[in-house]
């Protein structure tokens, strides 16, 4: 597990080592978060909003 | 076998295809195509990738992945064509309708006015529907020409793509359900049925059950021959049952979501998929 902070509260978020980019978490604060790789480390952002194009 | 995943968000799905191609010894290489930087002049990946597999959730992030990848002398599943093909319903209901297959009456119209008029031809209710979008989202019934102008009017005051193309439809009486099937390759594996007791729209997205499906051979001859007409290797087509007109197919969906279709039928779609696009791969 990697302790990570939340963009929103600075709360702290744990994730898997492998967890890859993409994948969503949501956190006891209410935001949902999206995790993101830079410079090969694990990091946390502000989910995207679903978009008009989203879906199947 | 060597896979390049195209994702913007790890939903349960690619979730899963990560783990099954684990087990199967496949390599997956997943690009996520939010931080990804494609340039022009550069049309090769350092990875050796035999084909990649495309679930972005976002149709223009799709389209346009898709498109780039197979610049760079790849396959995708599904490619660019088959995207457009599935993503936008007037292309996909005019060149079904061509080859013969049951879809719903439609019509296109560019302006109110006459959205308003041929309603009346068809008959109330009428279904409008954004040109491209999922989820049900956007999707309106109208009992009659009063509703109709609010919803027309509505769309024209969006923001969507195509706010100025009305997509009419007739209103098919269905049972509380439909049909999703999947195509993987030239086969017909599994679908489900969507039941949802309190609304039309039967989307899982908006709390329908899913049921598992017992495939017939009508059914299964349908799929093929709307894979054959749009293309593709993995569709999730979406289809009516009519009392009287039989199957009718509503759409296709060109990056099927499935992860109620392996719950409720006991079906590793992933790993199905995974040994297809290899047997594929190998021809
Ligand atoms: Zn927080």
């Amino acid at each position: 597990m990697v302790i990570l902070k939340c963009p929103v509260c600075g709360g702290d978020v744990s994730v898997e080592d492998d967890a890859l980019p993409g994948e969503l978490v949501e956190h006891e604060c209410g935001a949902q978060l999206e995790i993101i790789k830079q410079n090969n480390r694990l990091n946390l952002r502000l989910a995207e909003e679903v978009g008009e194009d989203w879906g199947e | 076998m060597r896979i390049g995943l195209l994702y913007d968000i790890l939903r349960w799905e690619e979730k899963n295809l990560v783990e099954e191609s684990k087990k199967l010894g496949f390599k997956l290489y997943p690009l996520y195509t939010k931080d990804t930087v494609f340039f022009s002049n550069e049309l090769k990946l350092n990875e050796d990738i035999d084909i990649f597999l495309q679930r972005n959730v976002s149709h223009n992030r799709a389209l346009v992945t898709s498109f780039i990848i197979e610049q760079m002398g790849y396959h995708v599943i599904n490619d660019y064509n088959n995207l457009i093909l599935c993503e936008n319903k007037i292309f996909t209901t005019y060149l079904l309708s061509k080859h013969n297959i049951n879809v719903p009456k439609t019509y296109v119209a560019f302006n109110r006015i006459s959205a308003l008029e041929y309603a009346k031809k068809l008959g109330f209710p009428v279904v409008v529907k954004p040109v491209e979008g999922s989820w049900g989202r956007m999707v309106a019934k109208a009992d009659n020409a009063d509703t109709l102008y609010s919803y027309l009017e509505y769309q024209e005051f969006t923001n969507q793509k195509y706010k100025d193309i009305f997509y009419v439809q007739e209103f098919i009486n269905k049972p509380n359900r439909d049909i999703r099937v999947f195509v993987i390759g030239d086969e017909v594996p599994v679908g489900i049925y969507r039941v949802n007791e309190g609304n039309w729209r039967t989307n899982t997205a908006l709390g329908a059950k899913a049921l598992p499906l017992k495939i017939d051979e009508e059914i299964r001859e349908i799929a093929l021959k709307v894979q054959k007409i749009v293309g593709g290797f993995f569709l999730g087509i979406d289809v009516f049952e009519d009392k009287e007109r039989g199957y009718i197919v509503d759409e296709v969906n060109g990056v099927p979501e499935y992860k109620n279709t392996v719950r409720v039928n006991n079906f590793n779609l992933s790993e199905f998929l995974l040994k297809k696009i290899a047997e594929w791969v190998k021809r």
